[in-house]
């Protein structure tokens, strides 16, 4: 936000004394600039975890960060187009949890598309999201941009149907990490038939962005920061030339290009996780890691948690990260060297020590 | 709309990441032996608990630009109508506060601030409750000029009273080398800077307790506050004590539920109004001083963050029993009442609305009443033995709670 108002003043500045002195509404200023209609910002809020306790009991620090990204979501000037949220609202899918999480979310004053995460997911597969929020997966068209999003946190029909005595312990299995009972995420083959049709209507030169819950690459098994289908599902974006997948799930940062696809992730509102000890056994498949995450101060229930909110320049995704306790990031597409890029830390020099405690 | 191109334009990075937190393990029953460098040994060291005080390479002490800054300091010549000086709010017999909720300038004009103590300000990282300036020398310029405070327009008729005085020309003469002429604000701002920077105070019985382990130095319930101010109350996180000196500060800003929570539904409006009106050239001194809402917004006024909003700096906690009543807004009377309002989390009354913005290391403490008595009694153990309320009159605590009630 100080981003955007700095430039704004910046901005301001370098138009002199038409906007200094004038006593336009800002609003006005905005317009007589605006040009390309495939310029715009959403925000995207992602990985709430609401717990539900009982009776009326939820954990107070996981409602605590989706009411404060909710209420800095509000706030934004200009006002985001819509907002994302990326998945995860649910904690154990309950009905108490979702219902919860939609009382919060109502108080945006923009309209929600909403991702499946595993943890809404699989206690009823789905069924009483569906009736809050609307289909697992869709896609819609906005100002000149195909949007798409997709439940990328199925997995194997039998790990599904016939392992588990119980949806409650299906659902406990899944929100396991490096849990050997656990089962790879993927998009599955309803949705990639469902997506294929869906993208033969679609000119080449029209940008497309993704929205999954899980990463639509590969990176570390153990905790399904990984989908098992990620290259057939990279195979039906390649013909397109402007192509960015946005993903929650990790509560880190992290950026990446294949080929001609530009993947970020988006933070948690919950907590953060850091990254697994054994991440570098998949080092052909690391995205891009420049930064590594802040280790939390447990103290600051917020420390290495936030939200985003995204410019779609061009067709192309900048990232803007409000980080509590942090310095806040951008993750820009660099169009020379075309791939997603740390605004301030893309060399080993300029990269962030981590903060130290005793 | 070529502005978000220029979007990138302005990310300011401000945090630090390397924290110097000190987080203080449980042990804390056992006093530690260390002591600060030169204590003698009557214990009469007046800054033992502190570290050294920061002084500029721009602005060197000397015993003459102190004395200047000290005459500076007291002066009520410098204000609209005779009768503000920096005194008037940082009273040297209220340790350095007025004991009001929010100070008067001229012509009983009030801001919409609790006046901090100039003790120890020598060390804070930020001045003022929102941290718009950074050191003494830039904080000492405001309140001049202030609608509110001074009530000055501008400098000038400072620079004026300088000229023609009996005393400043040769004083700022043999401090700066300079004719009474050539005196720019800076030139006061300095001397008043380096006066200020004398206004130091650490020797209190947590620090005789502490830093030299002196065990008779606090008493019991003085001991268990200190217990539950490092553990269960969470106070220590932001109230810094560290293993060789104590601040109780981390320099940062907190929102904390003081003053946000009773602006919560006109928020929306009032950081779109504040940003429009900063960014038509508004000056947030004059803007945050003069208006009580936006007042509220705290450091987001100073950065635009919209994760500062409500967020006010950490005060020291030195000599907090004499600097009644508390708060930015000076809302909280008495060191029972800041009590229970962290031990709610948050909220000053029970059950009222969280604000949205809270930050994360705010939340209820489940502290009992004897253990909110037992942090009261701690409060206390940290007035420096210079300050010690038997030896002022009136004591200020009582003198700042009967101004209140009366109005």
């Amino acid at each position: 936000m100080n981003t955007l108002n700095n430039s704004r003043r910046n901005f301001m500045k370098n138009v002199g004394a038409l906007a200094l002195g004038s006593t336009l509404p800002f609003s006005l200023v905005e317009l007589a600039f605006a040009e390309s209609d495939q310029n715009f910002t959403f925000a995207y809020i992602s990985d709430a975890h609401l717990q539900h306790i009982k009776g009326t009991r939820f954990v107070r620090t996981w409602d605590r960060g989706l009411i404060r990204a909710v209420a800095e979501t509000n706030l934004l000037t200009p006002k985001p187009d819509f907002v994302i949220f990326g998945g995860d609202l649910a904690q154990l899918g309950s009905k108490a949890e979702l219902d919860h999480g939609t009382e919060i979310l109502s108080a945006l004053n923009t309209k929600v598309h909403h991702v499946m995460g595993e943890h809404d997911y699989y206690l009823d597969l789905g069924e009483y999201w569906e009736k809050l929020f609307g289909p697992q997966y869709y896609s819609f068209d906005h100002k000149g941009v195909h949007f798409i999003i997709l439940n990328s946190i199925r997995t194997y029909d039998d790990w599904t149907f016939k392992r588990w005595p119980t949806s409650e312990q299906r659902m406990l299995e899944m929100a396991g990490l490096d849990n050997p009972n656990g089962s790879p995420f993927m998009v599955g083959e309803e949705q990639r038939k469902w997506l294929k049709s869906d993208l033969a209507k679609i000119n080449k030169n029209t940008p497309v962005v993704v929205f999954s819950h899980s990463p639509l690459q590969k990176i570390y098994k153990g905790w399904n920061f990984w989908t098992e289908d990620a290259e057939q599902i990279q195979a039906l974006l390649k013909p397109f030339k402007k192509v960015s997948v946005i993903y929650g799930h990790v509560h880190q940062i992290q950026y990446n290009q294949i080929g001609n696809i530009s993947f970020n992730s988006v933070m948690a509102t919950a907590w953060p996780w850091p990254y697994p000890q054994s991440y570098a056994q998949a080092e052909q498949y690391l995205p891009k890691l420049t930064v590594p995450m802040n280790r939390a101060d447990p103290f600051f229930d917020r420390d290495a948690t936030g939200w985003q909110f995204i410019n779609l320049a061009n067709g192309r995704v900048d990232l803007n990260y409000t980080l509590y306790n942090n310095a806040n990031r951008i993750v820009r597409y660099n169009t020379k060297k075309k791939r997603p890029e740390d605004s301030a830390y893309q060399g080993e020099d300029a990269r962030i020590p981590p903060q130290t405690h005793y | 709309m070529r502005y978000i191109v220029l979007l990138v334009l302005g990310m300011t990075a401000f945090f630090t990441h390397a924290q110097s937190v000190n987080k203080q393990s449980s042990e804390i029953a056992t006093a530690n032996p260390q002591s600060n460098g030169t204590a003698n040994q009557s214990g009469e060291n007046n800054l033992l608990g502190l570290p050294s005080v920061p002084i500029p390479a721009n602005n060197p002490q000397t015993p003459a630009k102190i004395e200047l800054g000290d005459k500076l300091f007291h002066d009520k010549r410098f204000s609209v109508d005779g009768t503000v000086s920096c005194a008037k709010c940082h009273d040297d017999k209220l340790a350095f506060t007025d004991g009001m909720a929010v100070s008067v300038g001229h012509n009983g004009l009030t801001g919409t601030r609790n006046a901090p103590t100039v003790l120890n300000a020598a060390f804070n990282q930020f001045q003022f409750w929102d941290g718009r300036e950074p050191d003494l020398e830039g904080q000492s310029k405001q309140p001049l000029i202030n609608p509110v405070e001074h009530g000055l327009a501008k400098y000038e008729p400072i620079l004026k009273i300088i000229r023609t005085d009996s005393y400043y020309p040769a004083a700022f003469q043999s401090v700066f080398g300079i004719s009474s002429e050539k005196v720019t604000i800076d030139h006061v701002a300095k001397a008043i800077a380096s006066f200020e920077r004398t206004l130091v105070s650490g020797d209190s019985p947590f620090d005789r307790y502490y830093f030299k382990g002196q065990s008779d130095a606090m008493t019991d319930a003085q001991i268990r506050g200190l217990n539950l101010f490092v553990n269960q109350g969470r106070c220590v996180s932001c109230h810094i004590i560290e293993k060789d000196q104590a601040l109780f500060t981390d320099g940062r800003f907190h929102n904390i539920g003081i003053g946000i929570n009773q602006i919560q539904q006109d928020i929306p409006r009032l950081t779109k109004a504040f940003l429009e009106a900063k960014n038509k050239g508004g000056n947030v001194d004059v803007m945050v001083l003069s208006d009580k809402k936006s007042s509220e917004l705290g450091r987001f006024a100073v950065t635009d963050e919209l994760s500062q909003i409500g967020a006010f700096k950490t005060p020291t906690l030195r000599n907090v029993e004499l600097t009644a009543p508390y708060m930015h807004d000076g809302s909280l009377l008495t060191l029972k009442d800041v009590m229970i309002h962290y031990n709610n989390g948050g909220v000053t009354k029970s059950g009222d609305r969280v604000n949205d913005f809270l930050s994360g290391g705010i939340r209820p403490l489940n502290l009992t009443d004897a253990q909110l008595e037992d942090l009261v009694a701690f409060m206390k153990a940290l007035t420096s033995s210079k300050f010690s309320p038997k030896d002022a009159s009136p004591a200020p605590t009582q003198a700042a709670n009967r101004k209140r009630n009366s109005l």
